[in-house]
């Protein structure tokens, strides 16, 4: 168990794990991790169960100082983060001697990088998660982004957490073992991806040519984006539902790909609404979601459609790697 | 009834008609039928107006044996459709939520009594006498989507949504009425405020308001909105 202050918060840092399923009928999005993988990795990676809250960073990230020795995993952008000077490494285990001040700096490249601590982040459970509602409130730190001042702890490490943080505490004051995740298995993080996409509910309201054009152009993403979802911009008119048919609000998930009247898609994340009234073209496969996560303001965007039955297998493929790296991990030591 | 992919962790379920009482009964009754007899990997699911949304782990319903994930849930759906039958009436209850009408509260009153050549007091005389039907919560965790606004009433949406709606706004927004449980953007009406808080992690259900319940909306004044109790369970309505 770890103490860390925050000494600069970051553009906007928060409490994140992988959500609160069951309460979408009352209006709460599940939430959690924009970048699940990334988080995911990053916890298992120090020892921790794949669902533990993290911290999800922003662009700019904060500066924390650990009061305590503390395994620690780094995940999704990148970044020149940094400890006295020492560069920490990516997607591998990190010992940090107590009082080491950790700087994140500006991402370098992607929108979120997740810091993951053994143990996790200790906050209580808000309507089964641990993650920042910050719209309603609720959730992570006070329900808020973190600040200045604020002070975080971690909760009790794994034994494997322990025992690997002990073998790497004589090799110095910042110590990172000498395995990682291999490229193979991390997401296929890319500047301007072309994601996969199931068809929405109302694809066959769309014209021929927009859907056409849905999956032919490339698409720019938004300053207006967030955690809710990213918007997306391409040239007038956008993307033409026919507008005779009268749509009913209904659920929508995260990955929606909905269409407002102005023609400029909205990609829908975690933090997305519970129920939508716009027709949906098409949907993000779970298994591209994550370099959706990692699109900033400026970035492009491209979709190409995978029947459903490819969208499955492409996920289950990725939940055995994910498992099989965690088994993996699990036999490492230093 | 049609079973539409919702990407690859969820279905959409349509249920015929649109927006009625019976079809939000329709809705309701088949959530619960779902919940009452889970499939393997189901998550959750959210009734709507003319809609069920059922989630679920593709990794759970693929790692029984047979079908792929989707015919395996559309089986499961449908079967569970058929024992749930057709519905029936609302299973609510009634609330009567307390709104102080107009003023500083109710910032868009005067505007939609304009754009229907009604007074401010005959908008407040229509809202509050009508019965609403909650056919959807969403938006927002609470946000309640009400069914039953007097056609006299029905006024599009701002052209321009507010960058702040106070948390207790009760709004107009075409043919729907709704309340602003959190203080977000927004781009209907504001008519009045409700004291009564509409959402409430801690409590179970967090929601005050549930699809299908029923609500009816009471005036008060300034005066009593400023000692009313924000949860219809401390004190009389």
């Amino acid at each position: 168990m770890a103490r860390i202050h925050v000494l600069k918060p970051g553009m906007f840092t928060t409490v994140q794990d992988l959500g609160r399923p069951g309460w979408q009928r009352h209006g709460v999005t599940p939430g959690g991790a924009a970048d699940a993988q990334a988080l995911r990795f990053a916890n298992v990676l120090v020892g921790n169960a794949a669902g533990a809250a993290g911290l999800e960073i922003t662009l700019v990230g904060p500066t924390l100082r650990f009061a305590e020795a503390s395994l620690v995993a780094i995940g999704g952008a990148e970044s020149d983060v940094a400890a006295g000077g020492v560069r920490l490494p990516a997607w591998r285990p990190i010992r940090l001697e107590q009082g080491a001040e950790v700087a994140f700096g500006v991402l370098r490249t992607g929108c979120r990088s997740y810091l993951a601590v053994a143990g996790g982040i200790a906050v209580p459970r808000v309507l089964g998660g641990r993650g920042t509602h910050v719209s309603a409130g609720f959730g992570g730190l006070a329900g808020r982004a973190l600040r200045a001042g604020d002070v975080l702890k971690s909760g009790p490490a794994s034994a494997w957490a322990r025992r690997l943080a002990a073998a790497l505490a004589h090799r110095g004051t910042v110590s990172a073992a000498r395995w990682e995740i291999g490229m193979g298995a991390r997401p296929s993080y890319a500047a301007a991806p072309i994601v996969r996409v199931v068809r929405g509910a109302q694809w066959d309201w769309f014209s021929a040519g927009s859907r056409e054009r849905f999956l032919q152009d490339r698409f720019t993403v938004l300053p207006r984006s967030d955690r809710m979802g990213l918007r997306l911009t391409t040239a007038a008119p956008g993307l033409v539902a026919d507008g005779r048919r009268e749509m009913v609000s209904e659920g929508v998930a995260t990955g929606t790909v909905q269409v407002p009247p102005d023609g400029q898609p909205i990609v829908l994340l975690a933090d997305r609404q519970t129920i939508g009234g716009y027709p949906k073209i098409a949907n993000v496969a779970s298994i591209d979601q994550s370099l959706l996560a990692q699109l900033r303001p400026g970035d492009t965007v491209g979709f190409r459609e995978v029947s459903l039955a490819e969208a499955h297998e492409l996920w289950l493929a990725a939940e055995r790697q994910f498992a099989t790296v965690s088994q993996g991990i699990a036999l490492h030591t230093a | 009834m049609k079973i539409n992919p919702l990407g690859d962790a969820a279905v959409v379920v349509t249920l015929e008609g649109a927006a009625e009482a019976g079809t939000v009964a329709v809705a309701q009754a088949l959530a619960a039928a779902l919940e009452a007899d889970p499939i393997a990997g189901f998550s959750e699911c959210v009734p709507a107006n003319a809609s069920v949304a059922v989630y679920y782990d593709p990794v759970r319903i693929a790692s029984a044996a047979g079908a792929p994930p989707f015919e395996r849930l559309r089986a499961w759906i449908e079967e569970r459709a058929a024992a749930a039958g057709a519905g029936g009436n609302p299973q609510g209850r009634l609330l009567t939520v307390p709104v102080c009408y107009g003023g500083e509260f109710g910032p868009d009153l005067e505007a939609v009594g304009a754009a229907h050549g009604l007074g401010a007091e005959e908008v407040v005389a229509l809202h509050h006498g009508a019965e609403y039907l909650v056919s959807a919560v969403g938006f927002t965790p609470g946000f309640p989507y009400l069914h039953g606004l007097p056609e006299r009433l029905h006024t599009p949406r701002r052209g321009t949504p507010r960058s702040r709606v106070p948390a207790g706004s009760v709004a107009i927004g075409g043919t729907q009425s709704g309340i602003y449980p959190f203080e977000t953007p927004g781009g209907w009406h504001l008519i009045g405020r409700t004291p009564w808080r509409l959402f409430d992690p801690y409590a179970r259900p967090p929601a005050l308001l549930q699809v299908g319940d029923r609500v009816r909306f009471q005036p008060v004044t300034l005066t009593a909105f400023g000692s009313w109790p924000g949860h219809p369970s401390q004190g009389a309505e």
